[in-house]
Parts: C-alpha cells; sequence; structure tokens
C-alpha cells in the first residue's frame, strides 16, 4: 500500500490544458476554461457521452480510451461516457458502418433523448476512409443518422476529439446542431 | 512427423521465416490434420479462393504451423459438373478451431465443409442474400442488398433456474460490437456463446480492387491495435511473391516498431485490468505510461500507432543516433515504472484475489482448441514465431519467450508484464546494433500469378497474410488475425465464473473483432 501512495504522490498531477475548438468544425474558438461552465450552460450539467463502434477497425477506440488518461483527464471537464445511450446527451461514433450494425446504430441513436447530438469520428466516420460503401459497408456515420460534426483522422489524436466535441457542444449552443435533421437513406 | 509424410511437393516461398506451399489432393487433404496434430503442429488458417481465372476452379487452403514453418496447403476443388457451391473434407474434427473459419469460408465464398457440425452462418448476418458469395469473381463487391436480418440460432441451455442473459452488439463501455449470450443460474456462467460479424465491412474484398504496392494500407487497418503486425505480414506476403529481399537495416526497424507495438498493447490492457478489478489506480498509471509511448512514437515516426510506415520493400521511418537515444531513455524510464507498478499489482491482495484462478484454460484444453499466441503462452503453449524459428533479427537478438502454466488471468498478467521487459530489452538491443544500410529498396516485377505469405508474431499471437495475385493484380490476399483461434477458448474460460468476472477474463484476452470480422 506504502508503495502504491507513494508511486500517486511521485507522478503528481499529468492533466494538461484542454485545446481550443476548431474553426474547420464550424464553430468560434473557445478558451478551455470556459468549457465547463458552457457545458452547464448548455446543458445544466455535465455532459454523457454513448461511444458506438459502428465498424470501425478499432484504431479510434484507442484513442477514444485515451481521452480517459490523466493528460486529458476528460471527466475533469465534466464529460463522462455512459453505458447506455438512454443516459447520453452525445453519441460518439466511429465508422465505416457495416451493414450489419445498421440496425443496433439507429436503435442506440432512437435511444438517446433529445435533443440528440452526433460527433462521427474518423475518416471512416466522415466518409467512408478507405472501407468505402460496398455489399457490407454503408461508409460514413451521416449516411445511417444525423451527424452534427465530423472529426477526420486516421485515427484522429485525443486532443482532435476533445475538440471535436467541444466544437459539438458550442455549436448546439448557437442553435444550430441537434435539431434533428433526417438522416439521408442509406445506401 | 516430417513434410515429408505428406507426400506432396512443395514449393518453398521467399521469406524470412521458412514457409512452403503445395498443391494437395483430396486424399492428401483429408490426411494433412492427423499428420500435422501427431507432429505437434497446428492450425494458422483456412480460407477459400476464386481461382477460375488463374488454373481452372475454387480451391480451399488451409495454413499449419510445424517444426518446419509454415504449411500451405491448397486443394483445388475441381469436380465436375461444378456444383453451386463446391464441397472439400472437413478439418474442424481434428482442428475445432477450423470451424468459425470454414462457415466464413461459406458464407464470403460459397465452399462448403462436408459433413461440418455447425452449418450455422457466421460472417452473414442477412445484410445480403444467401446465394450471394462476395469473394467470387463474378461480383464486384459493390452491390447492395436490403438487409432481411436472421435470427442466429443460439444453442439453449435448458434447466432449473437457467436464465439467458443477453450482451451487445453495443457493449456497454468504448469497445468494439459483438454479441454474447450467456447461460447464467444466479451468477454462475453455465455457457457463454458469442456471435461475432457485426463489424464485418469487406476488407478482403476490398483487396481486389487495391493496387499490390498500396495493400499494407488496407491490412494495417484490419485491425488498428495490430497495424504493424498487420502491415509487416502484407509487405512480407509481397515480398515473398516477388522475391524481394529488403535492407538488413528495415528488418531491424520493423522489429522495432513490432515491439513498440507490443508494449503499448500490454501498458493499456495491464492498466484496464487493474480497472476491471476496481483497482483505478492501475488504470490511471498504465494508460499514463502508454499515451507517454504513443507521443514519442508520434514524435520520431510520425503516427502514434506506427500506421503506415512498414511500406513494401522496407520501412518509412530512421533512426539516428539522437533518435535512438530518446527511444532508449524512454525504454528505461518506462521499465523503471513498470517494475514499481508490477510489484504493486503483485502486493495487492484484493487485485490477486480476483485475478488468480479466474478465466482458466488448462494447457491440455489450450492444446485441443489451438489456444495461441500471447494467451497461449499463458497456458503453456511454448510457441512464438519469433523464437520458434532462427531468423534475424531475432535470433541476434536473442529473443527469450515467457510462458507460464496455469493460464488463468493472473497468468496473462504475469506473461504480458515479462514480454514488457523483454520488448523493452529487445528495442534497446535494436537501438544499439541497428545495421548500417538502406531503408527501402524498390519493389518492382510482381509475377503476373503470383503467391506470397507473410507471417508476424503480433501483440496477441500469429498474423498471417496470403496474397495471390491475377495478371499483377491481386486476386485474393487473405488476412487471418490470431483471435479467431482464440475466441472460442473465451467461450470456455468464462464457464463456471461469476457474471462479473467476464469483463476482467475478457480483457486479460483483449481479442479482436475486427481482426475476425475482415
Amino acid at each position: 500500500m506504502w508503495t502504491m501512495f507513494k508511486q500517486i504522490v511521485r507522478t503528481g498531477l499529468r492533466t494538461e490544458a484542454t485545446p481550443p475548438g476548431n474553426d474547420d468544425w464550424r464553430v468560434e474558438r473557445a478558451e478551455g476554461e470556459r468549457i465547463h461552465a458552457d457545458i452547464l450552460a448548455i446543458l445544466g450539467r455535465a455532459l454523457t457521452i454513448r461511444e458506438v463502434d459502428a465498424g470501425s477497425c478499432n484504431g479510434c477506440e484507442l484513442e477514444i480510451n485515451a481521452l480517459n488518461n490523466p493528460y486529458y483527464n476528460i471527466e475533469g471537464l465534466g464529460i463522462k461516457f455512459v453505458a447506455s445511450p438512454r443516459h447520453a446527451d452525445m453519441l460518439l461514433v466511429t465508422g465505416p458502418v457495416s451493414r450489419h450494425m445498421v440496425v443496433a446504430l439507429q436503435r442506440t441513436y432512437e435511444a438517446m433523448p433529445a435533443p440528440k447530438l452526433v460527433v462521427a469520428v474518423g475518416d471512416c466516420g466522415c466518409t467512408g476512409g478507405i472501407f468505402g460503401e460496398s455489399y457490407a459497408s454503408c461508409g460514413k456515420v451521416s449516411n445511417v443518422i444525423p451527424v452534427d460534426v465530423a472529426v477526420p483522422g486516421c485515427p484522429p489524436p485525443p486532443l482532435d476529439l476533445l475538440s471535436g466535441i467541444l466544437t459539438a457542444i458550442r455549436s448546439q449552443k448557437q442553435g444550430g446542431v441537434g435539431a434533428g435533421r433526417t438522416a439521408s437513406k442509406v445506401p | 512427423m516430417s513434410l515429408s509424410a505428406l507426400n506432396c511437393k512443395f514449393q518453398a516461398l521467399p521469406g524470412p521465416l521458412p514457409m512452403q506451399r503445395a498443391t494437395v489432393t483430396r486424399e492428401q487433404w483429408q490426411a494433412a490434420p492427423a499428420a500435422v496434430d501427431l507432429g505437434g503442429g497446428r492450425l494458422v488458417s483456412l480460407w477459400g479462393s476464386d481461382r477460375r481465372g488463374i488454373d481452372g476452379g475454387f480451391a480451399v487452403s488451409v495454413a499449419y504451423a510445424m517444426a518446419e514453418g509454415l504449411v500451405w496447403l491448397s486443394l483445388p476443388l475441381v469436380e465436375t459438373p461444378a456444383p453451386v457451391q463446391p464441397s472439400y473434407p472437413d478439418i474442424a474434427r481434428v482442428f475445432p478451431a477450423a470451424g468459425r473459419m470454414q462457415r466464413a469460408c461459406r458464407d464470403l465464398m460459397g465452399l462448403v465443409a462436408e459433413e461440418a457440425k455447425d452449418q450455422r452462418p457466421w460472417l452473414r448476418h442477412g445484410s445480403w442474400p444467401e446465394d450471394y458469395f462476395p469473394l467470387r469473381r463474378e461480383y464486384t463487391g459493390a452491390e447492395s442488398f436490403a438487409a432481411t436480418p436472421e435470427s442466429y440460432p443460439f444453442v439453449m441451455v435448458e434447466g432449473d433456474g437457467v436464465h439467458e442473459i443477453a450482451v451487445g452488439p453495443v457493449h456497454a463501455g468504448i469497445i468494439e460490437p459483438g454479441h454474447f449470450r450467456f447461460s447464467v443460474v444466479g451468477e454462475r456462467v453455465l455457457r457463454l456463446e458469442q456471435h461475432l460479424g457485426y463489424k464485418h465491412k469487406g476488407i478482403e474484398k476490398l483487396f481486389e480492387r487495391t493496387a499490390p504496392l498500396e495493400g499494407h494500407r488496407l491490412a494495417g487497418r484490419v485491425s488498428g491495435d495490430t497495424t504493424v503486425a498487420f502491415g509487416w505480414a502484407y509487405c512480407m506476403a509481397l515480398e515473398s511473391m516477388a522475391g524481394c529481399e529488403i535492407s538488413w537495416r528495415a528488418r531491424w526497424l520493423r522489429a522495432l516498431l513490432l515491439e513498440r507495438e507490443r508494449v503499448a498493447n500490454h501498458l493499456g490492457d495491464l492498466g484496464a485490468l487493474g480497472n476491471d478489478a476496481a483497482l483505478g489506480f492501475g488504470l490511471a498509471q498504465f494508460s499514463r505510461l502508454k499515451e507517454d509511448w504513443l507521443r514519442l512514437n508520434r514524435e520520431l515516426f510520425g503516427h502514434r500507432f506506427m500506421m503506415d510506415r512498414i511500406v513494401p520493400g522496407g520501412v518509412a521511418i530512421d533512426l539516428d543516433v539522437a533518435r535512438g537515444e530518446r527511444i532508449r531513455g524512454q525504454c528505461d524510464v518506462i521499465e523503471a515504472e513498470v517494475r514499481t507498478l508490477k510489484e504493486i499489482y503483485e502486493e495487492h491482495g484484493g487485485l490477486q484475489d480476483r485475478f488468480l484462478t479466474t478465466g482458466r484454460v488448462s494447457p491440455r484444453l489450450a492444446g485441443q482448441l489451438g489456444l495461441c499466441g500471447m494467451a497461449g503462452r499463458a497456458s503453456a503453449q511454448a510457441s512464438d514465431l519469433r523464437m520458434d524459428f532462427t531468423w534475424e533479427p531475432y535470433a541476434a537478438l536473442q529473443a527469450t519467450m515467457t510462458s507460464h502454466r496455469n493460464g488463468d488471468v493472473a497468468a496473462r498478467v504475469t506473461v504480458r508484464f515479462e514480454e514488457i521487459f523483454e520488448s523493452l530489452r529487445l528495442i534497446r538491443e535494436i537501438i544499439a546494433r541497428l545495421p548500417q544500410g538502406r531503408t527501402l529498396v524498390v519493389l518492382d516485377a510482381l509475377p503476373a500469378n503470383g503467391v506470397g505469405a507473410g507471417w508476424v508474431e503480433g501483440w496477441r499471437g500469429d498474423v498471417l497474410v496470403t496474397l495471390e495475385t491475377e495478371a499483377g493484380s491481386i486476386r485474393r490476399c487473405h488476412c487471418h488475425d490470431p483471435s479467431w483461434q482464440n475466441w472460442p477458448l473465451l467461450e470456455h474460460a468464462v464457464m463456471d465464473n461469476i457474471v462479473p468476472d467476464f469483463p476482467l477474463i475478457n480483457k486479460s484476452f483483449n481479442l479482436s473483432y475486427s481482426g475476425q470480422d475482415l
């Protein structure tokens, strides 16, 4: 036990500053310190995210998991990954959406309370990426459910993911997203 | 048993490891499994090919790992008149791990294992019709069908107080999708049945439209956490086919990347294992170390997971003395930290109580069902391509294998710790003794109708990529992840354990969904 406490003290705090939002992802730049206040102002509580892997290579999941490490400390910002879509404000979806995952993804989306925020993650989630569309793949996430923000990268590094999540929250504040637009048809 | 007992004409495939291929008769195909089993060999993979434009018909292939190396047997299915679904003798009776592979082969290529016990579809869930075989040459793979979801006939467990828990495909965490059906009494698991294939995205069909020199990118996305091993295996297959020898420096650098991938995954999983046993401290500490590790990857190699850094003909990275020192310094820091954490894990009574005897796969069962790779080594299956054969750089580095015989979560944790230390040692040795030379040679002149294979010990186990070309284009590229063998063992490992221990047992294997769904 003593070794463990020593290790905790020796390690100290490793959490780093939060990145600003990203202009290219449709929102004004934001200061990291305002994030928590913004989340509270918009949602009145912490932000909860349900992650759905709809067919990725698992690379994006590695980076989403990294958001929970002490450097990014996403829970310290009041953002939490939850087990049920019914508890979620945001759906974080990696793709491409395999045809076998269409129903599961749609049902997860439907199970969320409105307003629903959807962030598509990775090149495959944004465009279908290297896998594209085929007998087995529906390609990008927006082919299956409405998407508010798409974060590119193969996979996107944790800071880009964090920027994407914050971009979606800020966009919602501006009334630009989460308004329940209809999904384009599944190809 | 030696290869000669099979009595077939082998063609050696060029490559750093011994690999051979032979076209076999139906009789030889049938005799092979027992002969391989008797000789202590194991099944690596089974897949179908459509060779109608090359030598006349469909073929089913199997790859065995034997003392002599990789043995790839190809059985042409030339029955006339050709049936709609040609068939071949089942090998799952000797190698049960072949069962799911044979089912996938039917789903994708329409080749049937005769009298196989389990005839249920595996990778096809009703998103395309039963008579559509995407890997056949008459289809482009761009076809689209209205989904007709089919219910999957799970095996029912009956008895007093038995009930089912259905989990997935969307799991309660940031993990890949798949379905688990538990049959339980109280909290005791009587049976687990997996239903995978949710992530099937047509990778193998996509290879047909991929230029051979670009295929490493697609192979590198079969399973993101194994991108280095798959990238290397693909490039090895291509180089094997072209008879191209890469430089020594490139080979050593590939090994460096592979060991860095192994360490990254073990660090991540050791943290998650602590967390699954309610020691959040472990996750915080190990995920911090993993992040440090990935950041140096990005800084030195331009990518946190080193995707696309192994390319046909060599590597797309290089090291100078200063960068080498950065890596060496980091290895020293990480080793000291991991040794401290290992001591903490070992002295933590609550943690050990959860780890010990949990999710046990006995050496006997592991041998019978073909458990391989890291999990196999934790159940006394002493096999690791890095040490099984004499090849560079691992022979020069005198790489040593770690194994354990308890086969429980604790054993897999121990093997992971030891493999981290050994990989750190290997990395430091590679830096110290890196041969001079080019990092890339030009790969030209692929044979019109060639075959090649690449076989690499990824962090989970051995990944295999086989390649067949037709007129210089990819006709068939089969990617095999060791998760194929190990998923069925997870069903056994969880038996008689309690439901809350499932996440812990599952994480101790950490098998790939994407890698087996393809």
